[in-house]
């Protein structure tokens, strides 16, 4: 360790270089962070930002799909590489210098999809290498955690992976935005499709992860169904991480429910989706209708583990690689030419959240947490993939086109698994901000 | 029975020293890449923790896989108290060390019925209960996967009586005007993991301390003799089950949130680890086990390609790359592995956990300059627990 | 009723998984003394071995066409499966029967990787205390399974059956039921057929061979029989290979069921503990049984029925049951005094 440390004071060159001295030699030292004018206010030429993933666990390889997709990011804000969707982006304030002049340069970390692995992890950051930022993740329980933590800490949070309406509806803060869409949207969006595609006489039967964000997209699923006019037959609750799902699976087979809603993410999806097509749901005939299974929110890195199962089924996502708008041709060039294969929705959406945050920040002149707040409230941008986007001002939720998607029949590659049925605009999945709750309280810059 | 507080020179020594550690721990630690102040708060608990799951486990030889499920309970109790009655740390901890005292009671009470490995699961089967329903079920007590917060609207009885009034802004705890986060909550978290070590100590030199040793070296002699041992046993369980539920307060002062995930068989595993890793049955050992895990978990997964690159950059082109590709296995999101391979080579080459290499190290020395020290010492050591 | 009876099956196949893990867990127990944490590890290899199995007949001849593009500007790749090209419709044959034929490629590795462990590690241990086996056991399997994330990645593979398992049986005519009341995955038959025969062998092996008599002697008295002369450690040796065949090959087969990662050892291993605990230590046939029990008591706790009336407890049926076994029976469901009560 001590080696190491005069080792990296030698080459001050690269861009993480920084990061690694304050690993070693921790210049920064927290008693002083408060002093500032505000937490970790960035006085060399770099400003550090600080990307909080899983890195092990259920999660892993989304959490690896989102920080490559940072440090693509990073690349382009320091104008390395091709520029990406910078070219398209349509603020056109970061020059492709860093940000106000400073280098940016960044720390990374394991949150272990745990709230208090990604707590110790974002405090490091924080105390020890003066990050600016924190942004990451992949699920909301873990959102929600560092959220809160980084309003104390008086840091900005740039939610990653987190789909509860909680994020942004009763647990939301000043210091957190989230550029990732909710069950809320999932359910306005799917609702119509799911219409002109089963109609309105449908008996749905839930299998529902035990647990917030399960009930959440449960909730919402069952609000734009029952107002098409569908039936619910059952909401049943599945233990997280249950494995083997047949003894849930079993009794909607003589339920007459003619619809599935696999309300489960991850694993559970992976698993609940096989088996479910193992019974014979998807061929299954119940009321001389053809048997049909939902999945709310799909993932394409978690899909590609049900392999076949996924085809036919329909399922929303926040973003998807085949999207032909010049904003998202830029983003998968850019990470294809890097990387080799094409960015998952995790890595759109945290490459998304350090561009705009890079973006506010430099709009707003300063790092400062209500500085770069104020740029972000209520902005208006294009270019960066799901159309004309705002970030409201109200709950600091990020308003865009969301996709509905379904399983590919006929895949050209193990990349090609969905197929984007509908672009659901905008407008159909706004909602009032006061209808989640909540209180986004004051900014907190920390000095 | 001597006096509670009298202490052999020797047990003098080691806790002037363990003290004195302790507090410089924000200057020996930063050399390391530990020195702030969450990592260091984080030593401290975990250290409270193991220390108490030592005294069960240490000295009784039972093996509980259900402790974190006390150490869940503290910290809900912890956040209730401050949602309820006072941001005030000094409640939050006495109510989770009551709290936790009384939970591990009562799972002590039913678990010690059993001995070996079917003591074992009954724990281990407590506990995933208690966190299957804190994760859902038990939701509006615990607020399950999200994990309990403050809120603004909290009650907080005694502040508001007191006319502490924290504004439009989320309180964080304070005790006596002192913010619990950074450096003045380490330094609590320090204090507390002191008196803990102290009673440690007494415990271990007692004659109940011998009593449970006795339970561990042969349990059915000491029925034959006509002694109850389950009394001595429950009270070591209870203790440890405390010293849990002021670890999971401590946790909730310096960071005020308590999710179910704390109560997960595999938390109760790291402490069990901590703990043979550092060298069960030793005073000192199941501090320094915590400590080594906890920096696994936080260092070793920090580092990423590019901080490795930068340590490589000595090398040439090609052989920087070979080195950064092979270290990266080991480092970032390959930490887990370095922490397996760590624990095989502990319990492979040292058996007696971390401090086993330490004694060794003392012998070494005593031998090659020749004073007596080291001999003595090593007998006072017990040998490591099953 | 014939929710009752699906629910049955339910449990069947799942304590067929449950039974195969205890089996080789309470096997190393009772023979060896030696509490096996990376028992969960050796089912998740034998699952791999089936992906790696899947994998390999599955290297395929990568072409670049360069008159198509992909979104980012490189080749299109065309990739054909060598066995395909090689062997035409066999090797689509067996493309779509990789997983029993992972059984035949699992046998000999699992049998491998048990002895290699027993030698390389595992027999030092014999003689030091239960924690400091667990300690080793449980850093082998953090070990062995981030080298399957290294190579595999952490999501799960998709493993599907063969096509002719792939469907459902109408199982409940030839017992009596209406027809499509009682219709079961093929696969899931099979794995409870298989399930039954591997338990078989393993206590016709036992039972009816002199190799196995003599693991059963050395499993009620290792001294004695090693006093008459008998290298009781070569065969032990054996023990713990066989062990780790069992697991693996419950592995291998779980696949189409359950999506193969590198974590799924983990989430079995404290179930696996639970269900040899419940049948008693070192009891071959209390494991089977509980691993049967916990099936289906489990399958039943998650009937809407009887949630309504006991919310969340399929959340908690295993250990609930587990904790009043065992204050009920000290020694679980077939438990032998004396065995790990220390």
């Amino acid at each position: 360790m001590m080696s190491k440390t005069k080792l990296s004071r030698r080459g001050l060159l690269k861009g993480s270089a920084a990061a690694g001295v304050a690993l070693a030699t921790p210049t920064i030292f927290s008693s002083n962070v408060w002093a500032a004018g505000y937490t970790n206010e960035p006085k060399g030429s770099t400003v550090t930002l600080g990307f909080n993933v899983p890195q092990t666990g259920a999660y892993a390889d989304e959490g690896a799909d989102e920080l490559r997709a940072y440090e693509l990011a990073v690349e382009h804000i320091n104008g390395e590489g091709d520029g990406g969707m910078l070219n398209t982006f349509s603020s056109k304030a970061l020059q492709g210098n860093g940000v106000n002049g400073k280098k940016v340069t960044f720390v990374t970390g394991d949150t272990q999809t745990k709230s208090d692995a990604a707590r110790a992890s974002a405090k490091r950051m924080i105390e020890k290498d003066g990050a600016v930022m924190i942004t990451g993740g992949s699920s909301s329980g873990v959102a929600i955690a560092v959220q809160g933590l980084c309003q104390d800490a008086g840091v900005i949070f740039m939610a990653g992976l987190t789909h509860s309406n909680d994020t942004t509806g009763k647990d939301k803060r000043a210091n957190g935005f989230r550029h990732f869409f909710n069950t809320e949207m999932s359910g306005a969006a799917l609702g119509p499709v799911l219409k002109n595609n089963f109609g309105t006489e449908r008996t749905a039967y839930h299998l529902t992860a035990d647990y917030t964000w399960g009930w959440s997209q449960e909730g919402s699923i069952k609000k734009y169904t029952e107002q098409l006019g569908w039936q619910t037959a059952a909401a049943v609750r599945t233990p997280l991480g249950a494995g083997d799902f047949s003894q849930y699976i079993t009794p909607v087979l003589n339920s007459g429910a003619d619809v599935l809603v696999l309300n489960h993410y991850g694993r559970d999806m992976v698993n609940s989706l096989t088996q479910a097509v193992q019974f014979g749901l998807r061929d299954k005939q119940v009321n001389g209708k053809d048997f049909a299974i939902v999945v709310p929110l799909y993932s394409r890195l978690m899909a590609q583990g049900a392999g076949e199962n996924v085809k036919g089924i329909f399922g929303s996502t926040n973003w998807h690689w085949s999207l032909q708008d010049e904003g998202s041709k830029a983003f998968v060039k850019s990470f294809g030419q890097k990387y080799g294969f094409p960015p998952s929705q995790a890595a759109h959406t945290t490459y998304c959240q350090a561009l705009i945050y890079a973006d506010a920040a430099q709009r707003a002149g300063t790092f400062r947490p209500s500085g770069v707040g104020a740029a972000l409230e209520g902005f208006d941008f294009d270019g960066l993939g799901n159309g004309p986007t705002t970030y409201r001002a109200d709950d600091h939720q990020c308003f865009k086109d969301v996709l509905v998607v379904k399983g590919k029949e006929n895949p050209a590659s193990k990349f090609d698994v969905l197929e984007v049925v509908e672009v659901t605009p905008r407008a159909q999945v706004e909602y009032p901000a006061s209808m989640l709750g909540g209180e986004l309280g004051p900014y907190n810059d920390g000095a | 029975m001597k006096q509670l507080f009298s202490l052999e020179r020797k047990d003098v020594i080691l806790l002037v020293c363990f003290t004195a550690a302790v507090f410089a721990g924000p200057i020996l630690m930063k050399p390391l890449g530990a020195g702030y102040p969450d990592l260091l708060q984080k030593f401290a608990i975990f250290g409270i923790f193991a220390l108490g799951f030592n005294i069960l486990f240490g000295l009784t030889g039972y093996l509980s896989f259900g402790h974190a499920a006390f150490l869940g309970v503290g910290s809900y109790t912890a956040v209730w108290t401050f949602k309820l009655l006072s941001m005030n740390p000094v409640p939050a901890i006495i109510f989770a060390t009551v709290i936790g005292g009384l939970f591990s009671a009562v799972i002590g009470f039913i678990s010690l019925r059993r001995t070996g490995i079917y003591f074992s699961i009954l724990t281990l089967a407590f506990a995933q209960m208690s966190y299957n329903l804190a994760y859902s079920v038990l939701t509006p007590i615990t607020n399950g996967e999200t994990g309990l917060q403050l809120n603004q609207a909290d009650p907080r009885v005694l502040d508001i009586a007191f006319g502490r009034d924290y504004g439009a802004v989320l309180p964080s705890s304070d005790l006596f005007g002192i913010d619990m986060t950074g450096w003045p909550g380490f330094y609590f978290c320090a204090t507390m993991l002191i008196i803990c070590f102290f009673i440690a100590l007494r415990i271990f030199r007692s004659p109940f301390g011998m009593m449970l040793r006795a339970i561990k070296s042969n349990q059915n002699r000491m029925m034959y003799t006509g002694f109850n041992t389950r009394p001595y046993a429950l009270a070591a369980f209870v203790i440890s089950g405390m010293y849990a539920g002021l670890a999971g307060g401590l946790m909730a002062v310096t960071d005020p949130l308590a999710g179910a995930e704390r109560m997960q068989w595999t938390a109760s595993g790291e402490v069990v680890l901590m703990t043979i890793l550092g060298g069960a049955g030793t005073l000192l050992g199941p501090v320094i086990g915590a400590g080594a895990i906890k920096y696994f978990e936080n260092i070793f997964s920090a580092y990423n390609d590019g901080i490795l690159q930068e340590a490589f950059s000595f090398l040439p082109e090609g052989l920087q790359h070979v080195f950064v590709s092979v270290s990266s296995l080991f480092v970032g999101e390959g930490w887990h592995l370095t922490l397996g391979a760590l624990f095989m080579l502990i319990v492979i080459f040292l058996p007696g956990g971390l401090m086993e290499g330490i004694r060794r190290i003392q012998v070494l020395i005593s031998n090659r300059f020749g004073s007596g020290g080291g001999g003595a010492d090593a007998k006072s050591n017990p040998a490591p627990a099953e | 009723m014939d929710a009752f009876f699906l629910q049955i099956l339910n449990g069947l196949d799942k304590g067929g998984a449950y039974a195969l893990i205890a089996l080789g867990l309470t096997i190393i127990f009772g023979t060896l003394g030696v509490v096996n944490f990376a028992h969960g590890a050796l089912f998740m290899m034998g699952a791999f071995c089936a992906v790696t199995v899947k994998a390999l007949l599955g290297l395929e001849s990568v072409r670049e066409d360069p008159t198509q593009m992909t979104a980012w500007g490189t080749p299109v790749e065309i990739r054909e499966p060598y066995v395909e090209t090689w062997f035409g419709d066999f090797g689509t044959f067996l493309l779509d029967f990789s997983v029993p034929v992972s059984i035949l490629v699992a046998l000999p590795i699992m049998l491998f990787i048990g002895i290699a462990m027993e030698r390389g590690l595992i027999r030092y241990f014999y003689k030091r205390p239960h924690a400091e086996q667990i300690l080793v056991t449980f850093g082998l399997a953090i070990v062995l399974q981030e080298i399957v994330k290294s190579i595999f990645g952490a999501n799960p593979i998709p493993q599907p059956a063969p096509d002719v398992a792939r469907g459902m049986i109408d199982f409940g005519v030839s017992i009596g039921f209406d027809a499509g009341n009682v219709v079961y995955p093929a696969w899931r038959l099979i794995y409870f057929l298989f399930s039954l025969a591997v338990i078989g062998a393993v206590f016709a092996f036992l039972q009816f061979t002199t190799f196995g008599m003599v693991v059963r002697a050395g499993m009620a008295d290792r001294e004695t029989v090693g006093l008459l002369g008998i290298d009781i450690d070569r065969r032990f040796t054996i023990v713990f290979g066989i062990a780790a065949v069992v697991a693996g090959l419950a592995g291998a087969m779980y696949t189409p069921i359950l999506s193969p990662d590198y974590h799924m050892g983990m989430d079995f291993l404290v179930l696996s503990f639970v269900v040899v605990v419940v049948g008693g230590m070192g009891s071959l046939g209390g494991a089977v049984a509980a691993g049967f029990l916990l099936g289906v008591l489990q399958s039943f706790a998650s009937m809407n029925e009887v949630k309504a009336i006991l919310p969340g407890i399929d959340q908690i049926i295993i250990y609930l049951i587990a904790v009043v076994i065992l204050l009920v029976r000290p020694r679980g469901l077939m438990g032998r005094k004396g065995v790990m009560e220390h």
